[in-house]
């Protein structure tokens, strides 16, 4: 196992992470506020099918990245509406909400099957070095030579981090999953916290979608997800709701998830299987050590999953 | 206004509800004189591969036979037992006469629901089980189009390493590497064909980053047994080149694509119904090749060295006529020992059951 094979390992780990990054990242909002959305899975693909439709229409790379990001928040505006105004089921409304997307999906995309992205939008998403950080030896391949989504993921990360613990709004909307009654009774506006961040939280999930069709995979896949926006969802518990942490969560688990055909290079007397299945018994490990560790309730939103009823303040 | 908001609730609940199964595709019922065919997918009809392809010979079905047939399917059907009896179960419920079942992984529980339904008559693709009375297995020998297909990468190839992304280590997937690197080899001896398993027949992601790992590795030209072409888009990133798998597929990486080996499963479906209808239908496996129509490769790109063309076209007129079996001897085993000796060749029990690499090739046998 060389240095080479490393360097390779960790470049591709980057890569692969990063759809993980931002839908892990969204779903942290939609939790601060409170919101379990299990319709991840379904706003990727949301974000995935119409990110990729507008690239054909406007050969705009932007264009298509906001495109993809209003569709995943408007994933996640029908999901906020039942949950947030209607205080329907959080668990029920997110599972529609990704079979939902998985049919929006395989529907929109029916005649796109077998296209590519423009050129244009292709080649804006090709790695570009960035000047200095690109020259230092092993760290530049792995983090500094790689397109612009991953690029995206670290700023992103890196703000919601300061965001969420170090600004007013951050603070409130830590109130708002904690304890709604009590954010209500400061002069808080629950609902318009709860809406904008699932909104957020969608539009990020639609950008998961959109580096997928739009720079992973420039050619259109139905299902292109194949079950990633799951592991998002339990990424946020493993990354104990922090950003900075879901950054190098998703890429470990980008990590865990490519280990086992890398390692397929040697002779080891290990089943592939079992490689295949590590990074969900990383998980189940995680979830043990979360619910027996002593930060137990301090970093879980206290009212996560649960609607808020002013009338029963 | 908490009446007001049950009723709204309830409305999105079933406008949710119903554009799902609207997406959904396969139409319920059947009448009487119509006989209704369901088919049965690993994956999405959109994968614009395996399925894609049966889908197509679905279509080419209701083309041939127009309003005698009304044809049903059911997508991304999971390989465990559960699903698959249910799916089917579905099907005959609604009224199928006859279920084409189209993955390995849906044998054992084809076997069983044929015991069960003696009036329904199955087809099971790539398997060996079967039956005397209502259940047959079809295929067909992609791997005489792999071996061409190893032509043109052998042929193409600067760094004699040629990497190749396979599904499972099934017999089905090994018949498919070692066509690949014999065809490879009888052009360009010093090949090596590099195998990864992904361990999944529909995962674009995942199928990329195999192909990415081939390519860190040196190999300049990239095949699969996958359903999606990731592994072209992979290649073409990386400046490589890719041979594809299932249906031509000219646009998914333009400035690496070879060719491809390709299904054509119309014809077949549309005789064994004809059958059924003409009620001259005999429960007889089918194993087809190129000279059935069944299997082809798909017309060379510009990218393809000058020479090949020429070189499978005579081979082809060869495979077809029968005077060439592309898994003649002498062949060797992946530690050089004699597998099949000079003037011998795999027979079909053996090539259905294969578990051991030619020489040249470079991968593990998963013994599950």
């Amino acid at each position: 196992m060389d240095l080479a094979f490393l360097v390779d390992l960790f470049t591709a780990a980057v890569q692969v992470g990063t759809i993980l990054v931002f839908a892990t990242l969204g779903e942290i909002l939609s939790e601060k506020a409170g919101n379990l959305n299990l319709g991840v899975e379904g706003m990727m693909l949301m974000g995935a099918v119409i990110g990729f439709t507008t690239s054909l229409a406007t050969a705009s790379p932007l264009l298509s990245i906001l495109g993809a990001m209003l569709a995943g928040a408007f994933g996640a505006l029908i999901y906020a509406f039942l949950t947030v105004s209607l205080r329907a089921n959080q668990t029920v409304t997110g599972l529609s909400l990704t079979i939902f997307g998985t049919g929006f999906a395989s529907f929109l995309g029916q005649n796109l099957m077998g296209l590519r992205v423009p050129e244009a939008v292709n080649r804006f998403f090709d790695p570009v070095l960035v000047p200095g950080l690109s020259a230092i030896p092993v760290l530049g391949p792995i983090f500094f030579r790689q397109n612009l989504f991953v690029y995206l993921g670290y700023v992103l990360c890196v703000v919601l981090g300061i965001y969420l613990g170090h600004t007013r709004p951050g603070l409130n909307l830590a109130m708002v999953g904690e304890n709604p009654a009590a954010a209500d009774a400061a002069g808080i506006s629950v609902t318009r916290y709860k809406y904008t961040h699932i909104l957020l939280g969608g539009a990020l999930c639609g950008l998961s979608g959109a580096y997928l069709s739009l720079a992973y995979i420039p050619n259109w896949q139905e299902n292109v997800s194949a079950g990633r926006g799951w592991i998002a969802v339990a990424l946020v518990i493993f990354c104990a709701w922090s950003p900075y942490r879901a950054l190098f969560s998703a890429f470990l688990f980008g990590c865990l998830d490519i280990l086992g055909v890398r390692l397929q290079k040697f002779d080891i007397n290990i089943s592939q299987y079992f490689f295949d299945a590590i990074p969900y018994l990383a998980t189940i490990l995680i979830l043990i050590f979360a619910t027996l560790g002593k930060k137990k309730g301090r970093v879980t939103p206290a009212a996560l999953g649960l609607a808020y009823f002013r009338e029963e303040r | 206004m908490t009446s007001f908001k049950r009723l709204t609730l309830l409305l999105l609940a079933l406008m949710l509800a119903v554009s799902v199964t609207a997406c959904g595709g396969a139409p319920a019922g059947g009448t009487k004189d119509v006989l209704t065919v369901g088919f049965i997918y690993v994956g999405p009809i959109g994968d614009g591969g395996y399925t894609f392809a049966h889908n197509e010979g679905r279509l080419y079905l209701e083309k041939e036979l127009g309003s005698k047939v009304k044809t049903i399917y059911r997508e991304s059907v999971l390989e465990n037992a559960q699903d698959i009896e249910k799916a089917m179960n579905d099907m005959i419920a609604q009224g199928a006469k006859v279920i084409f079942a189209t993955s390995f992984g849906y044998m054992n529980s084809v076997d069983k629901i044929a015991k069960e339904n003696p009036n329904v008559k199955f087809f099971h693709c790539s398997g060996y089980m079967s039956n005397t009375t209502n259940f047959v297995n079809y295929f067909g020998r992609i791997e005489q189009a792999r071996y061409l297909s190893g032509i043109v990468a052998g042929m193409k190839t600067k760094s004699n390493k040629l990497g190749y992304v396979g599904a499972f280590s099934i017999p089905e997937v090994v018949r498919g590497i070692n066509a690949y690197a014999l065809g490879a080899q009888s052009v360009n001896p010093a090949v090596v064909v590099k195998v990864r398993w992904t361990h999944t027949w529909y995962d674009p992601a995942k199928e990329k980053e195999a192909a990415v790992s081939l390519l860190d590795e040196g190999c300049d030209v990239i095949a699969q047994h996958q359903d999606t072409t990731s592994a072209q888009v992979a290649a073409e990133e990386k400046g490589a080149f890719a041979i594809g798998y299932n249906t031509d597929s000219p646009k998914a990486a333009p400035k690496a694509y070879l060719t491809a080996p390709i299904w054509n499963w119309g014809p077949y479906y549309a005789a064994q119904v004809k059958a059924i209808l003409d009620n001259t239908w005999k429960p007889v496996n089918y194993w087809g090749g190129m000279k059935d129509g069944i299997v082809a490769l798909a017309p060379l790109t510009s990218l393809v060295p000058a020479g090949a063309k020429a070189k499978i076209d005579a081979l082809t007129a060869k495979i077809k006529d029968g005077s060439f079996n592309i898994f003649s001897g002498p062949i060797l085993d992946q530690d050089g020992k004699e597998k099949i000796a000079a003037g011998s060749a795999v027979d079909d029990a053996g090539q259905l059951s294969m578990d051991w690499f030619v020489k040249g090739v470079e991968g593990t046998i998963e013994k599950n």
